[in-house]
């Protein structure tokens, strides 16, 4: 560490910086006052979420019985998890169906979102010149961030509802002739709540690292006689990469842990990863669902470890 | 990047106002449905216009009762404000500098973001459930439980807000001019007067902000209270009950009432951001700006 590092810290510590005001005899060192700065946010952490994390670990090798949890090491929230997974072969068992399931919507919501994602950026960060309209219109697509989730999905019911606007405008122009069924409470209804509640996960990062792309560069290349399409290829989508995989890991964990989407826009009629560990926790069966999100989590590290080999997260905050 | 604008602008302008209409279009409807006549139902077109809906709401005569709801997940909210603020701006400053556990607590933040939201409440859930249990055979067979509304479920609001409020910091300080400090210790300031009336004074739009990020996220806060709340719910978990069960207007009633909650602290919010601003570019000086 430098000394004008340490200076900037803490000034009294480094020799001839005294001021006039005569320091006290002990001062707080720099490693001690950085502790007490980031110690009480390092605790909260601590405390409700590491320490958490741990539990559902030990927990998920418990064993239990209908009404409480016994703690006594058992493989039961895992067999029960698993079960009937061999004998049924070669056809897929319910949790391997149910992960097929949740890895397809998962990869839906990822493909619209990035698609919808970068474009949204791209005329954010290339085409909106002027800094104060850029402002306002990336607030624009901020604010709906800040209202309910649950009160988006339910303002697609009056849309999509079997008398809903759709539905009776398909009817009245003709084009059919009974309202669809299948778009409310359908898969259907669950990607598209998905995107549109977390498009925004994708626009911001996509954003950020599209405004920090030299303009010269983008210049050069036409200079060079690039194409609209090979600058667009070969210099802004490798220098948007960072954002797009950040983007990506927000969007992909959401969706593989989501279960209120999922149950408000499925009409609670449709599994997935995260609606497994709600059910098991309802019926009170503890060590099965903390064995349910010891899996969920395993997956959700391994997608984001083979993600972040493409960019180090770090360096770009 | 020609001059003039080329047809891949308006191309793009017209998708970008279609991805705002379908931000913002469905919420808009139930807005206007909220205000259906008494005989009015869950969809368009409009049977009448009215406030019956909303009334109703404050009467109280719902199925839960939302009054409750709503103080519970506005104290709430508060408190995991001003948490959120005060934990960030000081673990901000404790980044501007090497610490030894530093990188501990920057991938702890950003896990606490990533690890599925029903994960970590599970984890804080079991958690309770263990402390409830040691606290039952060892000290008091009659203890309930320490669940709650303020020990767990402020926890687990934290764990949301708190990633977001770092990463404001990180982004405050990334353009933040360390010789206007210098400059006032140099005056001879001490280190809190240095915090109190240089440096705050120039963060404190974006200060601001986290406390917006803090409010609104909890606020809304869903999937994380949804096992670790305890016995109580928040105005959100009820919303989500009733989705499942209500036939009539109400619902959207009640998503008006919230959302208009959302939408007076954004634009307090976002007001006294501006004002904020405004009173710098006034009254602040051009120190470092440089010499041209």
């Amino acid at each position: 560490m430098s000394e004008e590092v340490l200076q900037q810290a803490s000034p009294g510590l480094i020799p001839g910086s005294g001021t006039a005001r005569a320091a006290k005899p002990t001062r707080l060192s720099p490693s001690f006052i950085s502790w007490l700065q980031a110690g009480p946010m390092m605790l909260v952490f601590l405390a409700f979420f590491l320490i958490p994390l741990v539990f559902v670990v030990i927990v998920s090798f418990w064993d239990y019985n209908e009404y409480q949890l016994l703690p006594a090491l058992s493989g039961r929230g895992y067999t029960d998890t698993f079960e009937g997974c061999i004998a049924q072969l070669p056809d897929l068992c319910t949790i391997g169906k149910t992960y097929l399931k949740t890895l397809k919507l998962c990869f839906m919501v990822w493909t619209i979102t990035l698609f919808i994602g970068f474009w949204v950026a791209y005329f954010l960060a290339f085409h909106v010149k002027s800094k104060t309209w850029q402002m306002g219109l990336s607030l624009l697509c901020t604010i709906p961030f800040w209202t309910s989730n649950v009160i988006r999905m339910i303002a697609w019911i009056p849309l999509l509802g079997r008398n809903g606007l759709v539905n009776s405008g398909l009817v009245k122009t003709g084009l059919i002739n009974h309202p669809l069924e299948w778009l409310l409470f359908s898969e259907f209804s669950v990607v598209l709540a998905l995107v549109h509640l977390f498009t925004f996960f994708m626009v911001v990062p996509i954003f950020n690292s599209m405004v920090r792309i030299d303009k010269s560069l983008i210049e050069a290349a036409y200079d060079a006689g690039a194409t609209g399409f090979q600058t667009l290829v070969n210099v802004i989508i490798p220098l948007a990469k960072p954002g797009i995989v950040i983007g990506s890991i927000f969007v992909i964990t959401i969706v593989m842990g989501d279960f209120i989407t999922i149950g408000v826009m499925g009409g609670q009629q449709i599994a997935a990863a995260g609606k497994i560990i709600e059910t098991r926790v309802n019926a009170l069966q503890f060590p099965a669902a903390a064995a349910n999100a010891v899996i969920l989590l395993a997956i959700t590290f391994l997608i984001i470890t083979m993600m972040s080999r493409i960019v180090d997260i770090k360096k770009e905050l | 990047m020609k001059e003039g604008r080329s047809r891949s602008f308006y191309v793009l302008a017209t998708f970008f106002a279609a991805y705002v209409l379908f931000l913002y279009g469905p919420m808009i409807a139930i807005y206007v449905l909220s205000f259906q006549g008494p005989q009015g139902g869950l969809t368009f077109p409009m049977n009448g216009v009215s406030t019956f809906w909303i009334a109703k709401l404050f009467q109280g005569t719902g199925i839960v009762d939302l009054g409750a709801a709503f103080r519970r997940s506005l104290l709430l909210g508060i408190i995991v404000m001003i948490v959120t603020v005060v934990l960030s701006v000081a673990a901000g400053m404790a980044f501007r500098r090497k610490f030894s556990a530093q990188s501990i607590l920057f991938y702890s933040a950003i896990a606490s973001l990533i690890v599925p939201s029903i994960i970590t409440s599970l984890g804080i859930s079991l958690e309770f459930r263990i402390i409830d249990d040691l606290i039952k055979s060892y000290f008091n067979e009659n203890f309930e439980t320490s669940m709650g509304l303020l020990t767990s479920g402020l926890g687990a609001h934290l764990t949301w807000t708190l990633p977001f409020g770092l990463l404001i910091m990180f982004a405050i300080f990334n353009r933040f001019d360390p010789r206007l400090e210098e400059a006032a210790r140099d005056l001879g300031a001490t280190p809190w007067q240095t915090f109190r009336h240089v440096v705050l004074p120039i963060i404190l739009p974006s200060v601001i902000g986290i406390g917006l990020f803090g409010f609104t996220l909890s606020w809304d806060e869903l999937a994380r209270s949804s096992q670790a709340i305890g016995a109580v719910n928040t105005l959100p978990l009820d919303l989500q009950g009733l989705t499942t069960t209500v036939t009539n207007p109400d619902i959207y009633a009640l998503g008006t009432v919230i959302s208009a909650v959302s939408f007076t602290v954004i634009t307090l919010a976002l007001g006294t951001i501006h004002m904020l601003n405004k009173r710098q570019a006034a009254k602040g000086s051009d120190a470092g700006q440089g010499l041209v």
